[in-house]
């Protein structure tokens, strides 16, 4: 098993988002996370990746190992990777340079050698095509003034050039037409291996018409409350959400 | 006004009679007057507004010798070129205020254009100089203006003759080598640019580690109408050293200045900067970067007078503060009555990297005319925890990940700078600072 979730609870601000959360992920599984805003999907995905700002217990175990304990860094290079539903502006850090920074970091610390500008370029060229990236990007500061399906590409296109064992993908659907969805989706499913498992995850039923997942969670109020087959994301299509948060309500909730 | 009963003025005040008592001519007069003018009227306070900033206190107790001209054992051509750099033009390079000529390198100017030591200005055109020479005191007197025009004797004076282009950079290096006691310096530089005449100045201050010295450096600039000349100042001084500067800038009509302030170095350091816009159409452009760390004091008052109408200045100033640094800004514009159709902005952004970080920025606007745009905007902040969480999470470690942000929020200032080899010099300086940063390409 590559990723094991016990009853995991955070809390942010006194208030608890996650509340006991369980979840087993195989490698070379894709699952997918449907919810409704507010359910504490982004945040699981934001404490897997280790964001500091929650209070979190309970277990999770990657690769066997206590996720938990590690820093931001240390999961990453571990192989550990999310693709934010909010990528972040960084202006006068070059989109290349930035990269070749994180992948040598990641090199470095895994015992490799690092790869010099040539050899990177060489590498990145290589990854842009597979989310029909433009080359012009590389040299634009990161994701500053980049479209809303500009920076989901350029998450993605990280994620090809990490090479992540667990890729996490934060509503990457959000904000994008039609066209841009299915370039991002292909270059996800390109990036789908053995050894690579991967969470989705995603409000709506129609990003899983193109990255199609072994199995569909609903989290409602902090938890998972159904698990299916992909057949369970077009049931959520026709009933919505509703009937899952009424059946699961949040501990100490009035309903 | 505190009194002068201090280390430095009385050191100060046993080599002014040394000096000056046999002096003739046109500055005579004028030097007697300065060193008086500071007898009497001692040092600024925290409580004078315009040095509320700047700290003092040690630079005064310090029993400061008056530099005289020397042959530096330490310095060579080679040695300038590594800690300077080569800029590909003329470089005037002075130890401890005074000309040495055996370590600068003057390249053939354009007729009529002059890069030279003062000194040998002052003893051909004494009478000529003197009135430019006093101005700064006589405008606006204080203790180190007064110093200056009383005990500076040597600098640089660099003279752009009408429609005259100097393409290449003109470096004027100010190292200090003090050896064992503590020097005081009184660098003074002239740039006098022709109508329709084009330059770029680079002024570079730096020390041997561990030497104290002081250096209380005046520059003028007077920019013809139609001039355009683009400065730079880098001041890294040796961390225990101090540094008091005065830029004074006048411009004429159509002229275009553009000064870029790179303050990394000294314990205690002040770059005052004073623009007057003195006729219709003058652009000046003063972009600054200071990044305190440890004890570091640096300062950043400015002045721009908007003396004339359809006057443009620019202010972009940027601010890096990291332990127990302590970084200013203090923006002061001013739109005479009359100075219609002014348009004047100012930025300060600064960036605090430790909890005992502390900044001032401080606009101040007096406008008395009508007519005119005036913007200005002030930010202080940390790190965006979003971003350092991002970079983390892609396996920068977490040290990394400020580090680059850092540079990044620099890097904005260091874009503007247009001379290349200073710019990559600056780039690497900065990104050593902040951990070792690699440059990006």
């Amino acid at each position: 098993m590559l990723l094991e979730i016990k009853d995991l609870h955070a809390r942010v601000e006194g208030r608890e988002i996650l509340r006991g959360l369980s979840l087993q992920i195989n490698a070379g599984e894709v699952h997918a996370i449907m919810g409704p805003n507010g359910s504490g999907k982004s945040t699981l995905a934001q404490v897997l990746a280790g964001r500091e700002t929650y209070d979190v217990t309970g277990e999770v175990l990657y690769q066997g190992k206590n996720l938990l304990a590690l820093s931001p860094e240390a999961r990453a290079v571990a192989g550990v990777f999310l693709a934010f539903q909010y990528p972040v502006e960084i202006p006068g850090v070059g989109n290349l340079y930035f990269l070749r920074t994180a992948l040598n970091a990641v090199r470095k610390q895994r015992g490799l050698e690092e790869l010099d500008a040539m050899d990177f370029l060489g590498l990145a060229k290589e990854k842009m095509k597979l989310v029909e990236m433009d080359p012009s990007f590389m040299s634009r500061s990161v994701n500053e003034g980049f479209s809303g399906g500009e920076k989901k590409r350029n998450e993605i296109f990280q994620m090809a050039v990490l090479e992540p064992k667990l890729a996490i993908l934060d509503e990457t659907d959000s904000g994008l037409d039609i066209d841009a969805l299915r370039v991002v989706a292909s270059g996800v499913n390109a990036l789908r291996s053995k050894g690579r498992a991967m969470l989705v995850i995603t409000h709506y039923q129609r990003l899983l018409e193109y990255i199609v997942p072994d199995r569909v969670h609903v989290m409602a109020n902090g938890r998972i409350v159904s698990s299916g087959d992909k057949g369970l994301a077009l049931e959520l299509e026709k009933h919505g959400y509703a009937e899952f948060e009424q059946h699961n309500p949040a501990p100490g909730a009035a309903s | 006004m505190s009194g002068t009963a201090n280390a430095f003025f009385e050191g100060l005040s046993r080599f002014d009679v040394k000096r000056n008592g046999h002096l003739i001519g046109g500055l005579k007069g004028l030097r007697r007057s300065a060193f008086q003018w500071v007898a009497e009227r001692g040092f600024p306070t925290a409580r004078d507004e315009a040095w509320k900033y700047t700290r003092l206190g040690p630079i005064l107790e310090v029993p400061f010798e008056l530099a005289e001209p020397t042959v530096s054992r330490r310095l060579s051509a080679g040695t300038i070129a590594e800690l300077a750099g080569d800029l590909g033009g003329a470089r005037l390079v002075m130890v401890n205020g005074y000309f040495a000529k055996e370590l600068s390198s003057l390249k053939t100017l354009p007729k009529g254009a002059q890069v030279m030591s003062l000194a040998a200005a002052l003893a051909e055109e004494e009478e000529q100089l003197a009135p430019l020479l006093s101005r700064p005191f006589r405008e606006q007197p204080h203790a180190f203006t007064a110093l200056s025009a009383a005990l500076a004797e040597d600098g640089a004076l660099v003279r752009i003759p009408a429609n005259t282009t100097i393409e290449e950079p003109i470096h004027l290096v100010f190292i200090s080598d003090t050896g064992a006691s503590p020097l005081v310096s009184h660098p003074r530089c002239l740039v006098l640019a022709g109508p329709g005449s084009r330059a770029t100045i680079v002024e570079s201050y730096l020390g041997i580690p561990g030497d104290v010295y002081l250096n209380n450096a005046v520059t003028d600039i007077v920019l013809e109408e139609g001039a355009v000349v683009e400065h730079y100042k880098l001041q890294n001084e040796t961390e225990t050293a101090f540094h008091i500067a005065l830029l004074d800038v006048r411009q004429g009509r159509g002229s275009r200045f553009s000064s870029h302030s790179l303050a990394l170095g000294a314990s205690t350091a002040r770059h005052e900067v004073r623009v007057r816009l003195e006729a219709e159409g003058a652009e000046v452009t003063l972009n600054g970067l200071y990044m305190p760390r440890g004890e570091q004091h640096l300062d950043n008052p400015t002045t721009i007078e908007h003396a004339a109408p359809h006057c443009t200045s620019r202010e972009f100033y940027k601010g890096v503060i990291d332990g127990h640094g302590r970084g200013s800004f203090d923006g002061r514009i001013i739109v005479r009555p009359g100075a219609f159709k002014t348009d004047a902005s100012q930025t300060n952004k600064n960036l605090l990297l430790s909890g005992s970080a502390q900044v001032d920025t401080r606009p101040r606007l007096e406008i008395f005319a009508d007519d005119v745009k005036c913007t200005h905007g002030a930010a202080v902040g940390q790190l965006d925890a979003e971003a350092v969480f991002y970079l983390r999470s892609r396996g920068l470690p977490h040290g990394a990940a400020r580090d680059l942000l850092s540079y990044a929020f620099v890097n904005e200032m260091l874009r503007l700078v247009r001379v290349e080899a200073l710019r990559s010099r600056v780039e690497k300086m900065v990104a050593w600072r902040l951990g070792g940063v690699e440059v990006a390409a």
